[in-house]
């Protein structure tokens, strides 16, 4: 007799109750489990005195039972039964808490209301992006019931070094929504793939997705301020209204509630041809806002676990949309724990961005921990112990982190310095030479003891400027988002090249497409790991508005006639991507030491200016050159070519002297952004002629390699 | 739903009535599966498949795991658009070989 012969002896209901057959449950795992004859419901609550499944035929307006948790079937602060003979492709369910209300203490139990399941693995009712809700439907966010096996087929996540990583940050829906994407389900997950090639082409090996937890988009809706009929949307997505759940919304098939299996087959498609994929994940708040927002699920189970609340029981708002989660909560902890657990071994998530992850190093008033428990634990997990952990390590509370952020060896950080001094530097400001040195090797003085890959380097992400707007307004244009252009960050260090805005100057043009090429370039030699955002590849621009949360239009869609239009630009980036990857000499893990350690003759890197190994520091100074000495790549073990980069930020070309090569070796050109043509095919680069001096015209960047 | 299988020739032809889903997947795995044996070659004709849930998706998965380790050959034929849909955005379309009606399938098949 085998295994698989031999029956449970615990499969028969042992209570019943209207007509509804029973028997305890088991506490783990939470939520709501497929087990034989029935399902398996598991739900906890520090402060609640009773509980109620309430199940729902799906779709329906009234629940068709409510079956309360029998004293016997909860253990602990859990409430654990299984209901037989369920049609569990056709339910719904949610619960009802009993308890105090009581909010100076914290208590906000309200019997009335129907709440999500935290652990909801797929979340119903709002199946098909922008459909508005029926305000007066009594459960909104319904837990459902999904299967958990996939088929795989021998997928597992890739684990790229971090170094070898280019990261392209993408928002589901604006990646394909816009009518010229020409794919068949626009704004899905399908969709996306679809478009695979078009990523395999550009060269990029990880896609970090904006949210994909189940959010309301109709948080916050309002008029558009000038366009009649038109809503303003929380498109973004950063207000999670369950952890386990993919957006609904952004899967074809999420009216048949199939957005697991869909959002799987990406993940598998996207593996299979050598991309990864992180999630942008939002543990600092939910969509329940402060006491004047829903109740959907956090609030009604336990309010005191999940919030940080002042002594009298208000919302601390650190996240600065309402609410703060209470994540060094122990409970609240191994929510989120479980919860990217599940992502990395049920979807084969490969890493995570943790959206404000300053505020996870905050105790459950607010202070800043030395040792935060949370951090920790994510750090040293088993199952996340491949996983990238990425952090936007500042939070709205003022909380500023990078360099600082509590990293156990294991967190990477987005490098909000690089963005800034590569900003102010790629604009033409002074005072910068020395900042630039240290963004260009990965930031060794913000990460001394932790690496180059500590530092995810970036000019441009979803928060802020695109790149061609970048190069194209000194000023933000926020008023399409209806606060009077008071809203997003004032501190851009943009520059719009001489007009405010599109113009048909072609000299102004010109030089915009420089100024990109030079922010591309420049990122894509930098030690660290370099993200860009979708778009930013083929020049997108949002028209000025560096703060499009609330933009599900034009000014988010990408607009996959720029593939042609800027054709020019998106080859140049796909040739700086893929010399990145012909050369491991630019992504070293450990930091350059700026000294010959393997008798080259020439430290791993070196300085230059105009004249060769003389950089100018000076503070008047808009230029810099470094040379890669190929016998140190990847710490010495790999042989490399020799690489040379000179950045003339400078509006007038200036004569750059070359350093000297080995014996037998010259100079070729990869990439002058001030020349046409402004890159080669990796591997195909011309011999340059002279070999020992070079003009680089003015705001230009040129890349050169050194071999025989 | 309701199946009913025939054979032609050497192609057995089991046409699919309905929604296929939690309730119906069971009695569709133990028609079909017995006819995914060594060398036969099974067409399932889906033309009037009208609804496929999760659980009807990995119905078809099971059907076709059976059918390559027997050594059967499957295909469907007459997916609506839907339903085709469904299958490809899940990741299930993979497996098969589909035909536009039963009667490409026919021909393709060596009828």
């Amino acid at each position: 007799m085998s295994n698989a012969d031999l029956q449970r002896i615990d499969i028969n209901p042992t209570h019943t109750y209207n007509g509804f057959r029973l028997r305890p449950g088991k506490p783990l795992p939470f939520g709501a489990t497929l087990v034989p004859g029935g399902v398996n419901f598991s739900i906890y609550s520090s402060h609640a005195t009773a509980c109620t499944l309430v199940l729902f035929v799906k779709g329906q307006p009234q629940p068709y039972a409510e079956i309360p948790f029998a004293e016997e079937f909860r253990i602990g602060n859990v409430y654990a039964m299984v209901v037989f003979d369920l049609d569990y492709e056709n339910i719904e369910y949610g619960y009802r808490m009993d308890g105090p209300f009581d909010p100076s203490v914290g208590h906000r139990f309200d019997q009335s209301k129907i709440l999500l399941d935290p652990y909801a693995k797929a979340i119903g009712g709002r199946d098909v992006w922008g459909v508005p809700p029926d305000w007066n439907n009594i459960y909104h966010y319904r837990g459902r019931l999904t299967f958990d096996d996939f088929d795989w087929q021998g997928d597992r996540p890739l684990q790229i070094p971090s170094e070898d990583m280019v990261i392209y940050e993408m928002h589901v829906r604006g990646f394909t929504r816009h009518a010229s994407s020409g794919v068949k389900h626009p704004g899905t997950f399908a969709a996306i793939r679809e478009k695979i090639p078009y990523l395999k082409a550009l060269g990029v090996n990880c896609v970090e997705l904006l949210p994909i937890y189940e959010f309301d988009e109709f948080d916050g809706s309002r008029p558009h301020p000038w366009e009649e009929d038109k809503l303003l949307l929380n498109y973004w997505g950063y207000s999670t209204v369950g952890f386990f759940a993919p957006k609904a919304a952004y899967a074809a098939t999420g009216r048949l509630g199939m957005q697991v299996d869909e959002f799987k087959a990406l993940v598998r498609e996207l593996h299979a041809n050598g991309i990864q994929v992180l999630l942008d994940v939002v543990f600092n708040h939910t969509a329940e806002g402060n006491e004047m927002g829903p109740m959907i699920s956090f609030r009604g189970i336990d309010n005191k676990t999940y919030y940080m609340l002042t002594p009298d029981g208000y919302y601390w708002n650190f996240s600065g949309t309402g609410n703060t989660l209470n994540c060094n909560n122990p409970l609240v902890r191994n929510m989120v724990l479980d919860c990217l657990r599940y992502w990395a071994s049920e979807y084969h998530i490969d890493g995570f961005r943790f959206d404000l992850a300053a505020i996870l190093g905050r105790d459950p008033i607010g202070i800043p921990l030395s040792n935060p428990p949370l951090l920790e634990s994510l750090a040293y997990d088993p199952i996340l112990a491949k996983c990238e952990l990425i952090a936007e390590a500042w939070d709205a509370g003022g909380l500023y982190q990078v360099g600082s952020f509590p990293a156990y060896g294991r967190w990477a950080e987005w490098n909000g310095k690089y963005r800034d001094d590569m900003r102010r530097f790629l604009k033409g400001d002074m005072d910068l030479i020395g900042a630039v040195a240290q963004r260009l090797q990965g930031s060794p003085d913000l990460y001394a003891w932790r690496g180059p890959t500590a530092s995810v380097n970036f000019f441009c992400c979803h928060d802020g400027f695109t790149l061609a707007d970048l190069v194209s307004y000194n000023d933000k244009h926020n008023e399409a988002n209806g606060w009077g252009n008071t809203d997003g960050g004032n501190d851009d260090h943009s520059w719009n090249c001489g007009v405010e805005g599109p113009t048909d100057d072609p000299e102004v043009n010109a030089l915009r497409m420089r100024q990109m090429k030079n922010a591309f370039a420049l990122l894509l030699v930098s030690h660290g790991v370099p993200m860009f955002l979708m778009g930013d590849e083929i020049g997108h621009s949002q028209q000025g508005n560096n703060n499009t949360y609330c933009q599900d239009n034009e000014l988010n869609w990408l607009d996959w006639g720029l593939v042609e239009r800027n054709a020019e630009l998106l080859r140049f980036v796909q040739r700086c991507i893929a010399f990145r990857h012909a050369h491991p000499v630019l992504r070293n893990r450990e930091h350059l030491r700026n000294y010959d350690y393997v008798g080259s003759g020439y430290a791993d890197i070196t300085w230059h200016g105009t004249r060769a190994w003389q950089a100018d520091w000076s503070g008047t100074s808009r230029i810099i050159a470094f040379m890669l000495c190929g016998k140190h790549a990847k710490s010495g073990t790999v042989t490399d070519n020799y690489i040379y980069v000179a950045a003339n930020m400078y509006w007038d070309a200036l004569p750059f002297e070359l350093p000297g090569l080995p014996e037998g070796m010259h100079w070729h050109l990869f990439a002058n952004t001030g020349a046409v043509p402004d890159a080669y095919e990796p591997g195909s680069e011309p011999r340059l002629e002279p070999q020992h001096e070079l003009l680089v015209g003015g705001r230009s960047v040129v890349i050169l390699v050194g071999h025989e | 739903m309701e199946i009913t299988i025939t054979t032609r020739n050497q192609l057995t032809l089991a046409t699919l009535v309905g929604e296929l889903d939690g309730k119906t997947a069971p009695t569709a795995q133990e028609r079909i599966v017995p006819l995914c044996q060594g060398g036969s070659r099974v067409l399932l004709d889906m033309s009037q498949v009208t609804y496929m849930s999760s659980a009807g998706l990995r119905l078809m998965l099971l059907l076709y795991r059976q059918a390559t380790g027997t050594g059967a050959t499957l295909a469907l034929a007459g997916l609506s658009e839907d339903l085709q849909d469904t299958m490809s955005a899940t990741g299930f379309l993979t497996y098969f070989t589909v035909y536009d009606t039963v009667e490409a399938a026919e021909a393709a098949l060596g009828q």
